[in-house]
């Protein structure tokens, strides 16, 4: 049987945190990224030898566009023992999300044929700016940092993108755009700041992928 | 063509460096690939970068303030100009502000609390503090906002004006002053303080961890090169103890309001254990009240609720010790955002959430002051 939770408790919180990073990955582009808006409702289920199964409610909105919202059911299962499984997620949005065609394929040609290969750092910069033409770049990490969101999250995590440190466009013979990105992850848990190195792949028609990520070291001093 | 020649022809094999007005850069390339010269492009538009100049250059960073009417809350501002708005507050309202030195950080520099008083003589009182986690920036500079919000209530007799004829209120702007250079100059999510304790390599101790409540229990890390270390016993650091002596010294604070970043979040005690505190039903009533209020500004949507449960299980924590020194009305904020930006949050952003959080200070300090005890 599921037990509600209040909606200020840190694990639904969590669960919340980590369905929206998955979805945002599945359904996001350097036009649109999704953020959690609220959480509606949480509850949490034991099932024995298996984990612990988390039933949302949440509304989800357009980074870019605050008044465009939209609903998602969502179940995040959190694998007993093993730490190296990724939790399952399964989501529902009810409605649709904003078409985002024009704006991804103004940054596709943009971005597909430059004299020079896009490089950037410290994305938002210490300000907090992030200048306009890095927007869908930074979406675009906002997204694929959902992929290392939902492999890497426990019930003891709270990922966030904290900046892109470095980012760096690879040149490619195929329709496709990539990117090495080095960002910051912030675990609100740990209070942590993990560097993480990721592959990005991303065309209109196809989404985005992350081909390769690997958690980097933590310098000692600072 | 109008070539502007920024490293002058010296002779042959000399590189030269030409700005190219618009119009002339089709022609110029023409005439250099018939020619077989070949170029780089090192600026691709000057005006941009001419442009971005100009705005930082008006961003009002340059030089100390002169007066706090002039002085420039929508921006973060470094260690030596907020020390020097705090002087400048002083000297502008000299029967209101003092500011006092209650000790010195680890590497040596001022701790600095500003005390609001209109007179009596140790008048129960509020502290709030701001920065104690230097990455959290727009905490100190909210800060900033609130020390020139309570002269100016004062000013205007609205406001706080109630407030400050029974109860004198204290204000630490940068509680963590090392750390705070630190994200100014190598490490912009630097947290910690940054002392140094024999044996490691790792530098600084998590100053909400360092109070004397649950010390060293789950909730702390005892690694010196984790984010949460503790520290090698409560109170190690000079940023908490300075904080310690002062409680303990002036014996009448009656509301004790910490302020971090990000999360959005109003938490009251306690963070190292389960058990609820015995004025839990009154502090969760305020915790209600407080969050309405600030939601009422913008909207922005707070949770609340005691630190274990809200958030995660925290030992020897700021307000779970002052707690457990009498003072019932401990309360951390967490304010924007919910990790969009997170530690980096856009400076357009301090004014609207300072506005909006004093909105719910008031509330707690209004608490406090209908409710002696």
């Amino acid at each position: 049987a599921a037990m509600e939770l209040p909606l200020s408790h840190s694990l639904a919180s969590r669960a919340a945190a980590l369905a929206t990073g998955y979805l945002c990955y599945r359904r996001g582009s350097p036009g649109r990224g999704l953020a959690l808006r609220s959480l509606r409702r949480a509850r949490r289920q034991d099932i024995n030898d298996v984990g612990h199964k988390y039933y949302l409610e949440l509304e989800l909105e357009d980074v870019l566009d605050k008044d465009s919202t939209v609903n998602c059911t969502a179940e995040v299962l959190y694998h007993l023992g093993n730490k190296n499984i990724a939790p399952d997620v399964q989501f529902t949005l009810e409605g649709e999300l904003k078409n985002t065609d024009e704006a991804d394929n103004i940054f596709y040609n943009r971005i597909k044929s430059p004299e020079k290969e896009l490089v950037a750092e410290n994305i938002p910069d210490s300000h907090g700016n992030v200048p306009p033409e890095m927007e869908p770049i930074r979406l675009l990490a906002w997204v694929a940092s959902g992929y290392v969101i939902w492999q890497n999250s426990t019930e003891n995590t709270k990922f966030q993108l904290a900046q892109i440190k470095h980012v760096k466009q690879v040149k490619r013979s195929d329709e496709y755009l990539e990117f090495d990105y080095m960002i910051l992850l912030h675990d609100m848990v740990s209070q942590e700041i993990i560097p993480w190195k990721m592959t990005v792949l991303w065309h209109p028609q196809h989404g985005v992928q992350v081909t390769q990520d690997s958690r980097q070291p933590k310098h000692a001093s600072g | 063509l109008q070539l502007d020649f920024w490293l002058a022809p010296r002779g042959l094999g000399h590189p030269v460096d030409i700005r190219v007005p618009f119009p002339s850069l089709q022609p110029l390339k023409a005439h250099l690939e018939a020619n077989g010269i070949s170029y780089s492009i090192m600026i691709e538009d000057v005006q941009t970068l001419v442009d971005h100049e100009q705005m930082e250059m008006l961003r009002g960073r340059r030089g100390l303030p002169i007066s706090t009417n002039t002085f420039d809350y929508a921006t973060y501002h470094s260690l030596d100009e907020i020390y020097a708005f705090m002087d400048l507050l002083v000297a502008e309202n000299p029967n209101l502000v003092s500011k006092l030195e209650i000790g010195r950080s680890t590497e040596n520099r001022p701790l600095y609390v500003l005390k609001f008083s209109n007179g009596g003589t140790n008048r129960p009182a509020i502290w709030i503090d701001t920065g104690i986690h230097s990455r959290e920036w727009v905490t100190q500079a909210s800060g900033v906002w609130f020390a020139k919000k309570i002269v100016q209530d004062h000013e205007n007799k609205e406001g706080v004006a109630s407030i400050l004829d029974k109860m004198d209120i204290f204000l630490e702007i940068v509680t963590n002053p090392d750390g705070f250079v630190f994200t100014q100059t190598k490490n912009r999510m630097w947290r910690k303080t940054r002392s140094k304790h024999s044996g490691s390599i790792c530098i600084g101790v998590d100053p909400n961890r360092n109070w004397d409540a649950g010390f060293g229990g789950p909730g702390a890390s005892g690694n010196p090169c984790s984010e949460t270390y503790h520290g090698p016993y409560a109170n190690s650091e000079p940023e908490v103890k300075s904080i310690v002596d002062f409680v303990k010294g002036h014996g009448n604070i009656k509301a004790f309001i910490s302020i971090h970043s990000y999360s959005q979040l109003l938490l009251y005690p306690y963070g190292y254990t389960t058990t609820p505190v015995p004025d839990q039903k009154e502090l969760h009533e305020i915790s209600e009240k407080a969050v309405a209020a600030l939601s009422s500004l913008y909207g922005t949507k707070y949770k609340y609720g005691s630190i274990i449960t809200t958030i995660y299980q925290a030992s020897g924590g700021t307000i779970d010790w002052t707690y457990n020194q009498g003072i019932k009305y401990s309360f951390t904020f967490e304010l924007r955002d919910t990790g969009r930006y997170g530690f980096l949050l856009p400076a357009k952003q301090i004014v609207p959430t300072a506005q909006e959080t004093w909105l719910a200070l008031k509330v707690i300090m209004q608490h406090a002051l209908d409710h002696p005890y």
